[in-house]
C-alpha cells in the first residue's frame, strides 16, 4: 500500500525545502518527494486496483511530524490526570508524531523497568512515538545519579529531574559529564528553590496587587547561569527547559556566542500570556515557572527570532479538576499544551516573529537533533512521520473537545487560525480532520 | 442610592461614590450600638454565615455583633470546627452552605483570592473579611470612617502606613481606599517588607519610620507577624522595634494633631509603644467601635438596603 500526498506545500527545514510537491509513502517510509510523481492516468489505475491511496493536499502544508520534547504523560502513578494513551491521542490531535515524556511519575522514571513500561505502553497504543526522559537522580531527589547507561539501553533519550531542580551544583556537574560520555543530553529545570519557595506566580506589580507570593525571575536565571557555567567548564551540552524570563534569554544568547554547548526551549504560554492572566485568580494560569511580564514575552520572541531559543515545547502538564479547583495558593501548577501549541506557534508566524519554516524547525527538526531521535525531516528513506497543517483553518479552543484527560488550559475559548489536519506516524494516519 | 454589587471583595473594585455610600450608611448605624436595646429588626429573617478559616477575634466578633444588632441570624464556622479537617475543599463546603440558603457569607481565608473563588461559585453575597495578603476591605472602610469622623475629611490628608507592607492586606485595602478618596499615602518599612513596584499603587515609599511620618496627619502602624523572623524578613523583634516602633520621641515628627491607628491585635512595645497605644493620639479602640457600624452598613446594603 502506497500513500500519495499530492499537491501540498512541502516544508522541510532539514533540507530547506519550501515548495509545492508530491510526497509518496511506501511501507511506512518516505520514498519520493517530487513534482507530479504520478501521471493522472497511472494514478487512476493504481487507485482503482487499491495499491495507491491519494490525498489531495492542495492548499495545505506538509511538514515533518511535530516533536514535543517536553511532555508530562503522568503514567505510571497519576492516571487520573493523563495516561500514555490519552496523552498520545492529544499529541496526535495537536499534530505531534512524537513526544518525550518527563520522569516525574510515581514511581519516578529512574529505572529500566519504568522506562520499558512506558515504551511498551506506547507500542501497544500504536499512536505516536513516545521517548522517555529518565531522571537525573534517583527518585529525582537530587542526591545520587540514576543509572544513565542502563536507562539509555532501556530506551531513555535524555535525562532530567524536571519538576524539581537539581539544587546540588556538584551533582549537576557530574550529570552533565556522565551524560556526555553517553552522547546524551541533560535537560535542566532551572529554579533556585530558596528563591522560589512559597511563590505561586511571577513576582511583579501584579503579585504586589494580588497579595500572592511571587517567584522572582532570578530564581530561574541564577540556575540558568549556573548550568551555563557548568557546561562551559566541562565542555558538555546542556538543554535549558521552559525558559520564561528576559534574563535567561540574555544569558543563553551570550553563552552561545561564547561557544557554550547550550540549547533552550520555551513553551507557547510563555510567549503568549503575561502574569496579567492571573489577575482574576485563574488557576489555569498557574504554572511553574510562572507566566512573566510583557518585557519577558518580548524577549522570548526575540530569542526565538534570533535563534537563542532552539525549541518550542509544550510542557504539557495535565492536572485534574480536583488538583486545580482550589484556592490559588493550593491549586496545582500546570498548563496542558499538546492540542494548542501549533495554533499558538502559528501566531508567531502571522505576527512575523518566525517564518513557517523556522516554526517547524523549532517544533520538529531541532527537538529531533537535540534528543538525537529519528524525525524532523522529510528526507527520502526516513520514516513517514508527517504533519499536515491547514494555515487558514479557523477554530475555537474548546476544552471539552480535548483528547487529553485533563482540561487545564487558559486558552479555552480562544479563536485560533491554523491547525494540524492530519497526523501520520510511520505511514499510518493517526489523526485526521480532512 | 443602593450598592448594586453582589459581593464586597475588595476596595479596589469600589468607586468613590460607593465608598461614600458605605461610610454614610455606617454613620447612621453608629447610634444603634449606643441604645439601651441594641437591636433593630432591619435584617430579621436573614441568615449570615461567618466562615473564618483563619484565627480572628476582632473581625469575627464584629461581624457577628453587626449581624445580630440588625436582627439577622448569624452562624459562625471556624477552620478547626469545620469539615476542612475532614478534607473537604472550600468549594464543596461553600456549595453545601449555599444549599442551606443563607443570605450573606462572610469569609476570612489565609489564601489570597479565596473569596473571589466563592463569589463566582455561589449566588449569595460574599463579604471578604480578609484574604491572604490581598485585601481586607472592611478594615479599610472602618479606618476611613474613623479618619473622616476625626478629621472631617479624607481628601488632602497625609497618611503614613508603617510595617510589613508586603504581607499586609490591611495596607493594600487602605492604599486603594485612601488614594481613591484623595489622601496622600506614604508607606515605610525595611526593603524586605516592601513589595515589588509598590510605588505603582500611587504611594510614596520610605525605608525609615522617621522620614515617613514627618508632617503626616495619620500614622497607621501594622502588626508585625513574628513568624516572618524565620523568613529573614527581619533579624529580630529587638532590632525591628529599635527601628520601627512608634514611640513618644519619633511621634513628634508627625503633625501635633496626628492620629495613631492600628488594625490590631497590637504587639505592645514592638511596633507601638504602650504609652502611644493608650495615649491621646490613639484612635485604636474607636476603629473597633466603627468596625461594627461599617459591617452593619455592608450587611444592610448588600441585602438590598438603600441609604
Amino acid at each position: 500500500m502506497r500513500l500519495l500526498l499530492r499537491g501540498g506545500r512541502i516544508i522541510d527545514p532539514s533540507q530547506h525545502i519550501d515548495e509545492k510537491m508530491d510526497l509518496l509513502i511506501e511501507n511506512g517510509k518516505i520514498v519520493k518527494v517530487a513534482k507530479n510523481i504520478y501521471k493522472a492516468k497511472t494514478a487512476a489505475e493504481d487507485t482503482a486496483s487499491s495499491t495507491l491511496k491519494i490525498l489531495d493536499l492542495r492548499g495545505k502544508v506538509v511538514a515533518p511530524g511535530l516533536i514535543d520534547m517536553h511532555t508530562h504523560l503522568r503514567e505510571p502513578g497519576f492516571e487520573y490526570k493523563e495516561t500514555i494513551q490519552t496523552g498520545s491521542a492529544a499529541a496526535a490531535a495537536g499534530g505531534f508524531t512524537a513526544v518525550a515524556c518527563m520522569p516525574n511519575t510515581d514511581p519516578v522514571n529512574d529505572s529500566r523497568s519504568v522506562t520499558e513500561f512506558i515504551i511498551s505502553q506506547a507500542v501497544e497504543n500504536k499512536l505516536i512515538h513516545v521517548y522517555p526522559v529518565a531522571a537525573i537522580s534517583r527518585k529525582s531527589e537530587g542526591t545520587t545519579l540514576s543509572e544513565f547507561w542502563d536507562l539509555k539501553d532501556a530506551g531513555a533519550v535524555a535525562f532530567s529531574d524536571d519538576g524539581k531542580p537539581v539544587m546540588n551544583s556538584a551533582l549537576m556537574r557530574r550529570a552533565l559529564e556522565y551524560a556526555s560520555s553517553l552522547n546524551m543530553t541533560v535537560i535542566s529545570h532551572c529554579e533556585d528553590l530558596h528563591l522560589s519557595t512559597g511563590g505561586v506566580m511571577n513576582e511583579s506589580f501584579v503579585s504586589t496587587e494580588l497579595g500572592l507570593q511571587g517567584i522572582p525571575s532570578m530564581a530561574e536565571e541564577v540556575m540558568v547561569s549556573r548550568d551555563i557555567l557548568i557546561a562551559e567548564f566541562t565542555g558538555t551540552p546542556v538543554h535549558i527547559a521552559h525558559v520564561s524570563t528576559m534574563g535567561s534569554v540574555r544569558l543563553i544568547r551570550d553563552a552561545k556566542a561564547r561557544g557554550v554547548r547550550v540549547t533552550a526551549e520555551t513553551a507557547p504560554h510563555y510567549f503568549t500570556l503575561t502574569d496579567e492572566a492571573v489577575r482574576k485568580f485563574d488557576v489555569n494560569a498557574k504554572v511553574n515557572p510562572p507566566l512573566r511580564g510583557i518585557e519577558d514575552v518580548t524577549a522570548l520572541k526575540e530569542g526565538l527570532r534570533d535563534g537563542t531559543i532552539d525549541v518550542i515545547a509544550t510542557d504539557h502538564a495535565p492536572q485534574a479538576v480536583t488538583d486545580k479547583e482550589l484556592e490559588f495558593d493550593y491549586a496545582a501548577s500546570g498548563i496542558i499544551g499538546l492540542e494548542t501549541a501549533l495554533g499558538l506557534g502559528l501566531k508567531l508566524v502571522s505576527s512575523g516573529v518566525l517564518s513557517l519554516e523556522e516554526l517547524i524547525q523549532k517544533m520538529s527538526t531541532h527537538p529531533a537533533r537535540i534528543l538525537k531521535i529519528p524525525g524532523g525531516t522529510l528526507k527520502t528513506g526516513s520514516a513517514a512521520d508527517i504533519t499536515v497543517i491547514d494555515l487558514e483553518h479557523r477554530w475555537t479552543v474548546d476544552r471539552d473537545q480535548f483528547k487529553s484527560r485533563s482540561r487545564n488550559s487558559p486558552f479555552h475559548g480562544w479563536d485560533i487560525k491554523g491547525k494540524a489536519m492530519m497526523t501520520i506516524v510511520g505511514g499510518d494516519v493517526k489523526y485526521q480532520e480532512l | 442610592m443602593r450598592l448594586t454589587k453582589k459581593d464586597l471583595l475588595g476596595i479596589q473594585d469600589l468607586s468613590v461614590d460607593e465608598i461614600n455610600l458605605i461610610l454614610d450608611t455606617a454613620e447612621s448605624f453608629i447610634e444603634v450600638s449606643t441604645r439601651e436595646i441594641k437591636k433593630v429588626p432591619t435584617l430579621r429573617g436573614k441568615t449570615i454565615i461567618n466562615l473564618f478559616m483563619e484565627p480572628s477575634t476582632r473581625t469575627r466578633t464584629s461581624f457577628e455583633i453587626a449581624g445580630k444588632r440588625l436582627g439577622a441570624d448569624t452562624v459562625n464556622i471556624s477552620a478547626t470546627t469545620s469539615s476542612v479537617v475532614k478534607g473537604e475543599t472550600l468549594i464543596d463546603m461553600a456549595r453545601n452552605l449555599e444549599a442551606m440558603n443563607p443570605d450573606v457569607i462572610v469569609i476570612r481565608h489565609n489564601a489570597s483570592g479565596a473569596p473571589h473563588m466563592l463569589a463566582k461559585l455561589v449566588k449569595q453575597s460574599i463579604i471578604n473579611a480578609g484574604d491572604g495578603a490581598h485585601e481586607h476591605p472592611t478594615q479599610a472602610l472602618l479606618d476611613m470612617m474613623t479618619i473622616k469622623a476625626r478629621k472631617g475629611r479624607i481628601a488632602g490628608l497625609r497618611v503614613a502606613i508603617i510595617g510589613d507592607i508586603a504581607h499586609s492586606r490591611v495596607a493594600r485595602s487602605n492604599i486603594y481606599g485612601l488614594t481613591r478618596m484623595g489622601a496622600q499615602v506614604t508607606v515605610a518599612g525595611p526593603a524586605t517588607m516592601l513589595p515589588r513596584q509598590i510605588e505603582q499603587m500611587g504611594v510614596t515609599v520610605h525605608q525609615h519610620l522617621e522620614e515617613a511620618i514627618k508632617g503626616v496627619d495619620i500614622i497607621m502602624m501594622l502588626r508585625i507577624q513574628t513568624e516572618r523572623e524565620q523568613q529573614n524578613i527581619f533579624p529580630s523583634l529587638r532590632e525591628y522595634s529599635r527601628c520601627f516602633c512608634l514611640n513618644r520621641e519619633n511621634i513628634r515628627l508627625a503633625k501635633d494633631d496626628a492620629l495613631v491607628m492600628h488594625p490590631g491585635p497590637i504587639n505592645r512595645g514592638v511596633e507601638i509603644a504602650p504609652d502611644i497605644a493608650d495615649g491621646p493620639a490613639s484612635v485604636i479602640l474607636e476603629q473597633v467601635t466603627n468596625g461594627v457600624a461599617v459591617r452593619m452598613a455592608l450587611l444592610y446594603l448588600l441585602t438590598g438596603g438603600k441609604s
